[in-house]
């Protein structure tokens, strides 16, 4: 492919780009889905093109094509350096980037099983096994499975001798139990809602979810709901399983540091940020125990956000975003890096895909752990009177991510450091920096999971990316919890 | 763009190069272009050109899709054969049907009446839109933000696309359009103001005076006041509706009821709303915009879904239908019939309306009159991240934005900060005191409808936002 991208980059720099890039990207995917006994979705899906992003006379411009002949390729980098023209009528200042060396490189996500070779049939039979497990509880009226495999290949050329093809592959599979009764719908998800659980991994992942071994208890959890007490209104002591948290972090974290964001690149669609650069090494974002990185690299974890290298050319990298509860760093791109007196880009730069522009996205942002052993037992244990909720069910957040509100699946009322009863329906609400300075409790590394959110939204057109979320359970205190239910 | 013929010789490599006994492709794709604005310039300017194809293959009840936007006989053939693996292994599914006939897609087989074509949704002038022309609309769009001292941001989009289907029996439906949208926040220090607009034709939309009124609403909601939460009456624009409501219609779906997932489940023939709400689904009214044919090929009908406040019926795919006829539900759920509503198979949604078409209002009142006749309310230009709290009152949560505003004495008083409402669809739609005239209508919770603004009582505000 890379015979593909130099056609359009000498277009490109002929017809006087300052700068190009070129990804041609191969995508995979399947889908497999079960309702009710039945096979709900089998389909695979390929897609490939190619895109040129050019610099012309201090403006971007950007065009992409499925088609990868000669001639196909050099219009395509013909009409991007045509755009960048047409956007340079409409500048204040010229678009500056800061340096990056340019890399030659080869990356590929780690993983033990290719699922693509994993048969059909054993992974119909495992999601119509889980869907029987789940519908032999009298009172289920719906279950759903699913599982999605995926697999990108992309090579990364640029104007300034970056050579970079990766191939990157994730996993996701989960279900859901409904249980419809009287005027309710209850509903319960293994091992999270979004499709369940998503990493950049191999088949490994299907075997270390225990999906069928949880499929009975997730079941009865979704038809118990009806006979549970309404979770109360109040101001309560909130502990959060590690998915509800993680969503937590992914909204009220992730978004507002995005610093196209902050730099009102996205105020038309998904808004602007609190943060505005001012708070940068000034703002008590949370409490002392608050430390989130944002981390793209391997050793972080098969995250979403794992990579080898963004789409600029930037290698992965951790940068410290909240430090001892200060907030320390941005998500930043080569565009907008020196608006904060960077002379390196943050290396969060990732496309949906081929026809998509890359842009600054969140990679994992992760929670680290207490460094003191805590287990949610012995946190619940060290609970005197508070409310768990587990599993997100609704979320929602202000157009600067100040104002949240979060609904889960299910929730525990705890009395003197016990699980004393189930409680359905639960919210909580909250101002991000009030809510991150109230933690007062983490649990340790062996109850850090990282997440996959599947489906962040971002951009106009918009696209959908996978974002990577570690976090323990974790203990906030006096948070007003119920208020999705007030006056109604 | 890929033409029909193109398609059709698509179609016949791919029958050749197929073992199964039933054979299906779709066609989508086409070219599109955004210029999108921010701090008062272009920072983003892109274009694409795509063309997929979608092959189902069916052996004695079971099916699969393999998708791919390479049409080489290779690529195609590989297509198949992905198709063909993932339905062999499959349990054959009694429900699934024959694919449909030509008859059956027109509507003729149902012995209803013969849906009313749809209006042509291809604009020569809209498809020729360039990259030169969008930036000069951005222009003058920065000269508005300029003269208000504002700082603007948003798009300018067009394009023109396709949706085709052919399958071993005969059948071929295709569909072009053209499209164009223009969306526009205007920035001050403390407060903003937002717009959007789109059309298949670009001669509709008029980003000077979107422009014009999104500057107004930033000015206007300047220093925003913070305002306590609680029940108040509210007016919602025409994209604040559509935001909120797009949250029931995948609801009116017979599957959705099969699957007992919907609000509607036992409730079809109640009367849920009040006796000004009366909306129905019609791919054809002038307003609209869209393909005239659902995922199996078959002709979308008008259907009546909501009259007088009564919830009439819902939609249905094939096979829905059929399953709806033999279920417990056949004799609660008003007529049983496909509507050409179904999402392209396999899938486990069955169908949903997506033409949604609010009734004309005998005594409309537009938003200003509607402003002028409220003694304390809240008029709320745009709501933003509505995510469904509870699934069978249909209760929402979301926030106001770009454009709050306190009402007093028939006037507008000043810029609020946002809210939060936590507030049930049913509760909502039962307590509309006044309509203006529909109107397309488009925002970025739900897809475009044609909806009124509406004045709501007691609409429910649980928190008060920083800003």
């Amino acid at each position: 492919m890379k015979h593909v991208a130099n056609w359009a980059l000498n277009v490109a720099m002929q017809r006087g780009a300052s700068y190009a890039d070129v990804r041609v990207v191969a995508q995979r995917n399947r889908a497999l889905s079960t309702k009710n006994g039945k096979l709900g979705n089998a389909s695979d899906t390929e897609s490939v093109g190619m895109n040129v992003r050019v610099i012309v006379d201090g403006a971007w411009g950007f065009a992409a094509s499925s088609e990868l002949g000669r001639g196909a390729v050099e219009k395509t980098a013909a009409e991007a350096v045509a755009i960048a023209r047409a956007s340079a009528r409409v500048k204040r200042a010229d678009v500056q980037i800061v340096p990056e060396k340019a890399a030659v490189a080869e990356w590929s996500t780690p993983f033990k099983i290719d699922p693509f070779s994993v048969s059909v049939e054993q992974n119909i039979d495992l999601l119509l096994a889980i869907d029987a497990e789940l519908r032999s509880v009298e009172g289920v009226t719906l279950a759903e499975t699913n599982l999605n495999f995926s697999r990108e290949e992309q090579w990364f050329l640029s104007s300034e001798g970056a050579e970079i093809h990766q191939a990157k592959l994730s996993t996701g599979a989960g279900y859901a139990a409904y249980a419809f009764a009287g005027n309710e719908i209850q509903k319960r998800s293994y091992p999270n809602s979004f499709g369940g659980q998503w990493q950049n991994k191999g088949y490994e992942l299907i075997e270390e979810l225990k999906l069928l071994e949880n499929a009975r208890r997730i079941a009865e959890e979704a038809v118990a709901l009806h006979k549970a007490d309404q979770c109360p209104e109040g101001k309560f002591d909130l502990i959060l399983d590690s998915s509800q948290l993680g969503l937590q972090i992914h909204e009220s974290v992730g978004h507002p540091i995005e610093l196209d964001r902050v730099l009102g690149m996205e105020a038309n669609f998904a808004g602007t940020s609190f943060l505005t650069l001012d708070k940068l090494y000034t703002l008590r974002y949370g409490s002392d125990l608050v430390n989130v990185v944002a981390d793209a690299r391997q050793e972080h974890g098969p995250g979403l956000g794992t990579f080898g290298f963004d789409d600029e050319g930037v290698a992965a990298q951790c940068t410290p975003i909240i430090t001892n509860g200060l907030f320390t760093g941005y998500l930043s791109s080569r565009e907008t890096a020196h608006t904060i007196g960077l002379n390196r880009s943050g290396g969060t730069v990732r496309a949906e895909g081929w026809n998509r522009l890359p842009m600054i996205r969140m990679t994992n942002i992760s929670l680290l752990p207490g460094e003191k052993r805590l287990s949610l037992e012995q946190l619940i244990a060290s609970t005197d009177h508070g409310i768990l909720m587990q599993t997100n069910r609704s979320w929602s957040i202000d157009d600067k991510r100040y104002n949240f509100q979060f609904g889960c699946e299910i929730g525990w009322e705890i009395k003197n450091g016990k699980r004393v009863r189930m409680l359905k329906n639960p919210s909580y609400s909250g101002i991000t920096t009030e809510f991150w300075n109230s933690l007062e409790a983490i649990c340790s590394k062996d109850e850090w999971t990282l997440w996959g959110t599947p489906n962040c939204g971002k951009g106009q057109p918009q696209q959908v990316m996978g974002t990577g979320h570690g976090a323990s359970p974790a203990r906030f205190r006096g948070i007003k919890i119920g208020s999705a239910f007030q006056g109604n | 763009m890929l033409t029909r013929e193109q398609a059709a010789d698509i179609f016949d490599r791919v029958k050749k190069f197929s073992s199964a006994e039933a054979v299906e492709v779709l066609f989508s794709g086409g070219r599109f272009a955004l210029t999108r604005f921010a701090n008062n310039t272009i920072h983003q300017n892109v274009s694409e050109e795509n063309h997929v194809i979608s092959v189902r293959t069916v052996f004695d009840g079971r099916t699969a899709r393999a998708i791919t936007n390479k049409f080489d006989d290779e690529s195609l053939r590989q297509a198949v054969q992905a198709s063909e693996r993932l339905a062999r292994v499959q349990h054959s599914d009694p429900d699934l049907l024959p694919m449909a006939a030509p008859n059956e897609a027109a509507g003729s087989a149902t012995g209803g009446p013969a849906p009313q074509p749809a209006p042509a949704r291809h604009f020569a002038e809209t498809a020729a839109i360039t990259p030169e022309l969008r930036a000069e609309g951005v222009r003058n769009i920065v000269v508005v933000a300029n003269r208000h001292s504002l700082t603007t941001a948003g798009i300018f989009s067009s394009g023109e696309s396709f949706e085709g289907i052919f399958n071993s029996r005969g059948l071929s439906q295709w569909h072009t359009q053209t499209s164009a949208e223009v969306s526009i926040t205007m920035l001050a220090q403390d407060s903003s103001g937002w717009q959007k607009s789109n059309s298949p034709s670009v001669a509709n939309l008029d980003p000077l005076r979107l422009a014009e009124t999104a500057a107004q609403k930033a000015v206007e909601s300047a220093h925003p006041r913070e305002i306590p939460a609680g029940k108040y009456t509210v007016i919602l624009e025409p994209s604040a509706v559509l935001d909120i409501v797009g949250f029931m219609f995948w609801d009116y779906s017979g599957m959705a009821i099969l699957d007992q997932r919907s609000f509607l489940t036992a409730r079809i023939g109640q009367k849920l709303f009040g006796e000004n709400i009366t909306i129905c689904d019609d791919v054809a009214h002038p307003l609209q915009s869209g393909s005239p044919f659902d995922g199996e090929g078959i002709q979308r009908q008008k259907v009546e879904l909501v009259k007088s406040g009564v919830v009439k019926r819902v939609v249905y795919a094939r096979a829905t239908a059929q399953r709806m006829k033999r279920s417990e539900h056949k004799n609660s759920v008003g007529p049983i019939e496909p509507t050409g509503h179904g999402f392209p198979l396999p899938n486990e949604m069955g169908e949903m309306p997506l033409n949604i078409v609010f009734a004309p209002v005998d005594d409309s009142q537009s938003v200003e009159q509607m402003i002028a006749s409220t003694e304390r309310g809240i008029l709320v230009t745009r709501l933003w991240y509505i995510r469904e709290v509870e699934p069978f009152e249909k209760m929402l949560t979301g926030m106001t934005r770009d454009g709050t505003f306190l009402i007093e004495n028939g006037r507008l008083q000043a810029g609020v900060r946002n809210f939060r409402f936590n507030e049930s669809l049913l509760h909502m739609l039962s307590s509309v005191d006044a309509m203006s005239q529909p109107v397309r209508a488009s925002g970025e919770e739900s897809f475009d409808m044609v909806v009124p603004a509406m004045k709501v009582r007691e609409f429910n505000f649980t928190e008060v936002t920083k800003f």
